[in-house]
């Protein structure tokens, strides 16, 4: 077992926040330095530095946005498309979609130009059967000829390639043998999925990030050598798990959600280890409100995420619901009469009225810094020394206050509990909407501004509890260190459950877990041990979509002992959670197989975080402020949240503080210390 | 009635919203088929107890029905005043068409919700069944001329009496259809999304009181009234005047025309559809609740931001008189109705675009292409591929036109060509984007697509299309060109054949290795194409969506 220290990295926009644990001393460390936008590699570095590293450090991992980034920013490489004859504009005509559900105006812009988009002889039908054998020549002749239009990467994409994978391997064989780099991504290894536009975008996106994506981690590489860093480095994947570089490589789009995947998985360890399995995740930006739901210790995932309009990445993800109510939200009444908070924002440039940095429009952040709930004297981030608080409430009496006839504190306190009541519906959303009982949940902010609003939400929700953890703003770099090693692999099958040949698909079944398994052992991390999980998407012949199916079965002696009754029960219980109508006598269909290896990582002890054992209440201290409350002054007791010891209670009215976050504890709420360090907000 | 300060207002809106639109995604998740699973040919919403006004409606719905359900609410309303009894636990369900709008296809599910003895409001579902038997599988018969040769018609009855599923209507649905597997489902996918519906509002009655939410669906629909009236008062008062054309009604071959006369005077807005054709013996008519709805439709296009209520109609006046093609009733078919209400709505963006060119829009491609494609497989059984096809949007003030997008009625998205060929005996031979459909204009319309289809079936595949947009192309505004006409055509042994009535053909065979080619419309271009920067045509032009020979004629672009 290792001793020496293993560092997280989340490499945000605006800082790079470093989590360094230290197996030999138990103890930890934080760092947060700015980051450097377009050269990412010198925060990274810099932050590294600040811990004294890297070349004492056992590993490594990041959380990058570097994918998400290049996608949005359309700043991936020049990209060449290979495809079927009649099909190249799949890229290009989506699923027939528009940018919204109202209003007729809007383009879209694809990743690879249509003039990069170059049809080949070929074509395989639904069932498997080779109709057209591909046409080599023309495959060589197209790459030459992306290559001479300056493409750095290239997508082959085949129609049915998930049926019957031949043509497509044949061709991808002819383009790596010409093309000059490892930028090839191929359909049915990047995705053996059924529907063409999915399919295609995924491979087409994951082509697009290969050379950016190896670009950046080639520099961190060879800045982390130069170090001396001897150790292993990682990344971590949208689904939460950990990868090699070498895969991340392979397959960057599946970074597309690195970041805050870390931050839901320290946010699932921080709630369980507090005592709660059922916990959901709230991160307030600038511009809007994540929310992302833990059950039963663990992270739901999606099958897909749109990154932009017609922009698709299918690969298991973390779910984010994301609402548009963040701190630079502005707030305004419409033509109607009726107060709105977002979703325009001010963001972070020019920002709020009391940055002072010429936004006249008050917005989430100044109506909390009106409220007396924000310190004016005391901005987070350090950039700003005062915040104008006069600015904040003329902006704010003009805006919002005038137009509904009230003073501009009640309507600053408008402003705040319109918003909460946005953000009460994503957590609505994500909780109720789904069947469970927010009664058994705790909202758990991580990042700057979501403990301002937390214990509002509890009230208006229904939530259990809150948990405010330690350290909100490192939350995704400690989630860098806890993951766990993982590797998701995806097979189409269409097959009828009646009359089933259980002995067929256990050999698959058996053969995917090996497949998959071996990608994690090859990561080479320590871990306890490798669990294989199975899901199935089944539905009732006829419908199109499908329920997951999580199947009760593990590889033992070299089968999985899977069955049709097995099956069937699974598929009922989770039809039934879905839509509590079953509709029996009606034939059921499993079409995909989904199959997950995840290296469960040693434990990591989070009592490391807790208080000092000496800290005092009186210590904590830091007297009292007016902070407006239900629509009036109250004195609120204010403490430096780190200093407060374990088991403190503080009752609300309070303001807890600390430097990356603003704790608000209303009234009638009281807050205490568990043994990790964490808040937990609860009512009276 | 308590008044509701402005703060709780805003909440209550969004919890209500949030309602309709759960509804929504519970019966699209679990539907059978796909027109409703992929294409959300579907709507749920919350309907005022006395009136059948729409309070709330969910966001994610088919645009069409938002203005069409509250006619289908209140003609369960009617039956009730008329004296059918009504009791906690009723369910009804109906797909008449002159009672609720739209077409045969279309079942509605309307429950009331009580409050201590009284209707406190009732909740509904729409959603559209794959079949309901009729001369043409799918009910798109484009032959039809009276409402019976296109399904069955199902007054409002109880499905549901009291808690108590009705067997009996059950198996009246079920014999009269040639997929009723597809529609117990989709009908079960309905009553999810109604008990679901049914469970939140309870709740938020629960937590708030019955007086306060009547207080919030009043002041919501005033605001989306005046909401309605801040937008009117943007256009210049005066008298708009804008017409376009169907090719025929597919039984007789005469174009029908579709005339706005439009006049905006102090805060209102006048509609009047007078100088329209006549109701026609074809499958296009559509009835006034349909008009309405699509009215509705066309200008939340135009003002995005209005809200989903009855308030917003509520500065807007119809005129539609019964014996045009958009007041028809019993027994004129209308299982086409798609096509006449695009038309209707392209003529709300053309007259908007006179009284204010900076924001006009040009028109969409204009049809939804009802392509049916239908045999037997080796093992006999039939099966039925029925899809709707995309094309180009519009030219606009901030950009060109989007190409193959879906029809402004509906956030449909189309079935991937995998998904088909895998559940149909059918081979894409090409499915692309449509070079020169796009009309001119300093920015140009958006392209349609080409679809190219083979017969895969040992046997004889017979094909259907209700289209449109043949003879009348899609037009251009503030100088823009016109998008180009949908082309159909089939193989035979002696080369490619045509529909004789431009859009509209029934009873076409193919045989195994012949092919189908379905060329959609581009959409209208935006302002004058001599304003479209150079380097913009030579990028069409590299790009394959314009010819250099179109880039001479149409733009006299040279290198």
């Amino acid at each position: 077992m290792t001793s020496k220290p293993i560092v997280g990295v989340d490499v945000g926009g605006t800082f790079t926040d470093l989590f360094l644990f230290d197996p030999a001393q138990n103890a930890f460390r934080t760092a947060k330095v700015p980051s450097n936008r377009g050269d990412e590699a010198v925060g990274f570095m810099n932050g590294l530095r600040a811990l004294g590293g890297p070349a004492g450090f056992e590993a490594i991992v990041h959380g990058t946005t570097v994918g998400t980034n290049a996608l949005l920013e359309r700043k991936g490489a020049k990209l060449g498309v290979i495809t079927t004859a009649g099909f190249r504009d799949v890229l290009e005509m989506r699923r027939r979609d528009r940018p919204n559900t109202w209003g007729l105006w809007g383009e879209f812009h694809p990743v690879a130009e249509r003039d990069m988009r170059i049809e080949v002889p070929e074509r395989t039908l639904a069932n498997g059967t080779i109709h057209t054998r591909v046409d080599i020549a023309a495959v060589q002749d197209a790459a030459h000829e992306l290559l001479s239009a300056g493409a750095e990467a290239c997508a082959i994409v085949f129609i049915n390639s998930y049926a019957n994978p031949a043509n497509e391997r044949a061709a991808a064989a002819a383009v790596r043998a010409i093309w000059p780099n490892p930028h090839v991504s191929v359909s049915s290894e990047i995705l053996p999925e059924i529907r063409e536009f999915e399919r295609a975008s995924t491979t087409a996106l994951n082509a697009y990030l290969q050379p950016v994506v190896a670009n950046y981690l080639g520099k961190l590489e060879g800045a982390l050598n130069q170090a001396g860093f001897g150790g292993r480095f990682h990344i971590v994947q949208s689904n939460g798990g950990i990868m090699s570089t070498a895969t991340a490589r392979g397959i960057p789009a599946r970074t597309a959600l690195s970041g805050p995947a870390a931050g839901v998985i320290a946010a699932a360890a921080i709630a369980r280890a507090a005592g709660f399995e059922n916990a959901i995740t709230c991160d307030l930006g600038g511009t809007s409100f994540d929310v992302s739901l833990v059950t039963g210790g663990r992270m739901e995932l999606a099958a897909q995420a749109t990154i932009d309009f017609g922009l698709v990445i299918r690969s298991p993800m973390i779910e984010i619901t994301t609402i548009g109510a963040g701190g630079g939200s502005i707030a305004h009444v419409d033509r109607g009469g009726l107060l709105q908070v977002g979703p325009e924002s001010a963001g972070s440039r020019p920002g709020p009225v009391c940055y002072g940095q010429g936004n006249t429009r008050p917005t989430l952040t100044d109506a909390n810094v009106v409220l007396g709930r924000i310190n004016a004297d005391r901005p987070i981030g350090g950039a700003l020394s005062r915040l104008d608080v006069e600015g904040a409430k003329a902006a704010i009496a003009q805006h919002v206050g005038q137009p509904l006839g009230l003073d501009a504190m009640a309507a600053a306190e408008a402003i705040v509990r319109v918003a909460n009541a946005k953000m009460a519906g994503a957590i609505r959303l994500v909780s109720i909407e789904r069947g469970h009982d927010p009664q058994k949940f705790v909202a758990l902010p991580f990042g700057g501004g979501g403990a301002l609003h937390v214990g509002a939400l509890i009230k208006e929700v229904g939530l259990k509890a809150a948990l405010v953890p330690r350290f909100p703003g490192v939350t995704s770099a400690i989630g860098c260190v806890i993951a766990d090693v993982r590797h998701d692999q995806v097979r189409t099958l269409n097959l009828s459950l009646d009359g089933l040949d259980s002995a067929a698909l256990d050999a698959r079944m058996v053969e995917e877990a090996n497949s998959a398994r071996s990608v994690v052992e090859a990561a080479g991390l320590p871990v306890a041990r490798t669990d294989i999980r199975f899901e199935l998407d089944m539905h009732y012949a006829g419908q199109t979509h499908t329920v997951g199916v999580p199947l009760p079965v593990h590889v033992i002696g070299g089968t999985t002992g899977v069955s049709e009754a097995i099956i069937r029960s699974a598929f009922e219980a989770a039809y039934q959670q879905a839509f509590s109508r079953l509709l029996p006598g009606l034939p059921i269909r499993i079409v995909t197989l989904r199959t997950a290896a995840i290296g469960i990582r040693p434990d990591f002890d989070l009592a490391a975080l807790a208080p000092a054992a000496d800290a005092t209440l009186d210590a904590a201290a830091r007297g009292a402020r007016q902070v407006w409350f239900d629509g009036a002054w109250h004195a609120a007791t204010v403490w430096s949240r780190l200093d407060l010891p374990v088991g403190a209670l503080v009752h609300g009215p309070a303001i807890l503080e600390q430097p990356d976050a603003t704790v608000v504890v209303d009234p009638d709420l009281v807050a205490r210390v568990d043994r990790f360090g964490n808040l937990i907000i609860e009512r009276e | 009635m308590t008044s509701l300060d402005p703060v709780t207002l805003a909440v209550l809106k969004g919890r209500l919203e949030q309602i309709a639109d759960e509804m929504d995604a519970t019966l699209y998740r679990s539907a059978f088929n796909p027109i409703i699973a992929e294409a959300r040919d579907a709507c749920h919403g919350l309907y005022h107890a006395e009136t059948g006004a729409t309070l709330v409606q969910g966001t994610k719905g088919l645009p069409i029905f938002v203005g069409a359900m509250s006619f289908a609410v209140q003609a369960v309303i009617r039956r009730v005043q008329n004296g059918t009894p009504l009791e906690p636990g009723d369910t009804f369900i109906f797909n008449d068409p002159y009672e609720g709008g739209t077409h045969l296809n279309d079942f509605r599910l309307v429950r009331p919700i009580f409050r201590d003895g009284q209707v406190f409001c009732w909740i509904a579902s729409v959603g559209h069944w794959l079949d309901i038997g009729g001369n043409v599988p799918g009910g798109y018969n484009p032959r039809a001329t009276e409402s019976h040769q296109e399904g069955v018609r199902i007054p409002p009855v109880k499905l549901i009496r009291a808690g108590a599923m009705q067997q009996d209507i059950l198996d009246i649905l079920n014999a009269n259809s040639r997929v009723p597997n597809s529609n117990w489902g989709d009908l079960n996918g309905q009553l999810n999304a109604l008990d679901l519906g049914e469970r939140r509002l309870v709740q938020l009655i629960d937590e708030h009181g019955e007086a306060k939410l009547q207080s919030a669906f009043a002041a919501l629909a005033d605001r989306a009234a005046a909401l309605m009236e801040a937008e009117i008062r943007t256009l210049p008062e005066g008298r708009y005047s804008f017409e376009d054309y169907l090719d025929n009604d597919g039984v007789v071959d005469e174009r029908l025309t579709i005339a706005l006369d439009m006049t905006i005077r102090d805060g209102r807005m006048m509609l009047d559809f007078s100088r329209s054709s006549a109701a026609c013996l074809g499958p296009i008519n559509i009835s006034r609740a349909t008009s309405v709805a699509a009215c509705y439709v066309a200008l939340k296009h135009a003002f995005p931001d209005v809200p989903a209520n009855a308030g917003v109609l509520r500065p807007i006046e119809f005129v539609i008189p019964d014996d045009t093609v958009l007041g028809a009733g019993p027994p004129r078919p209308m299982a086409g109705y798609t096509e006449t209400i695009l038309r209707l709505i392209g003529v709300i963006f053309g007259a908007l675009g006179k009284a204010k060119p900076e924001r006009a829009t040009a028109a969409p491609f204009g049809t939804i292409n009802a392509l049916s494609l239908s045999g037997q497989r080796r093992d006999g059984t039939r099966w039925v591929m029925f899809s709707f096809f995309g094309g180009g949007f519009g030219g606009n003030p901030e950009t060109d036109g989007l190409h193959h997008a879906n029809n402004p009625i509906s956030t449909a998205t189309i079935p991937p060509a995998e998904i088909l060929e895998a559940a149909y005996p059918v081979m894409f031979t090409q499915w692309a984007l449509r070079p020169d459909s796009g009309g001119v204009g300093q920015h140009r319309g958006g392209v349609g697509a080409v679809y190219e289809i083979e017969a895969l079936s040992p046997g004889t595949t017979e094909v259907a299309l209700l289209g449109e947009r043949g003879r009348y192309a899609p037009f251009g505004v503030t100088g823009g060109g016109e998008g180009a006409l949908t082309r159909f055509a089939w193989q035979t042994e002696s080369g490619w054949d045509t529909p004789p009535m431009a859009s509209k053909v029934v009873g076409v065979k193919i045989q195994a290795g012949q092919r189908v080619r379905l060329e959609s419309p581009g959409g209208g271009g935006w302002g004058d194409p001599s304003k479209r920067p150079k380097a913009a045509i030579a990028r069409d032009i590299r790009l394959g969506f314009v010819s250099p020979e179109a880039a001479a004629r149409d733009y006299g672009y040279r290198e």
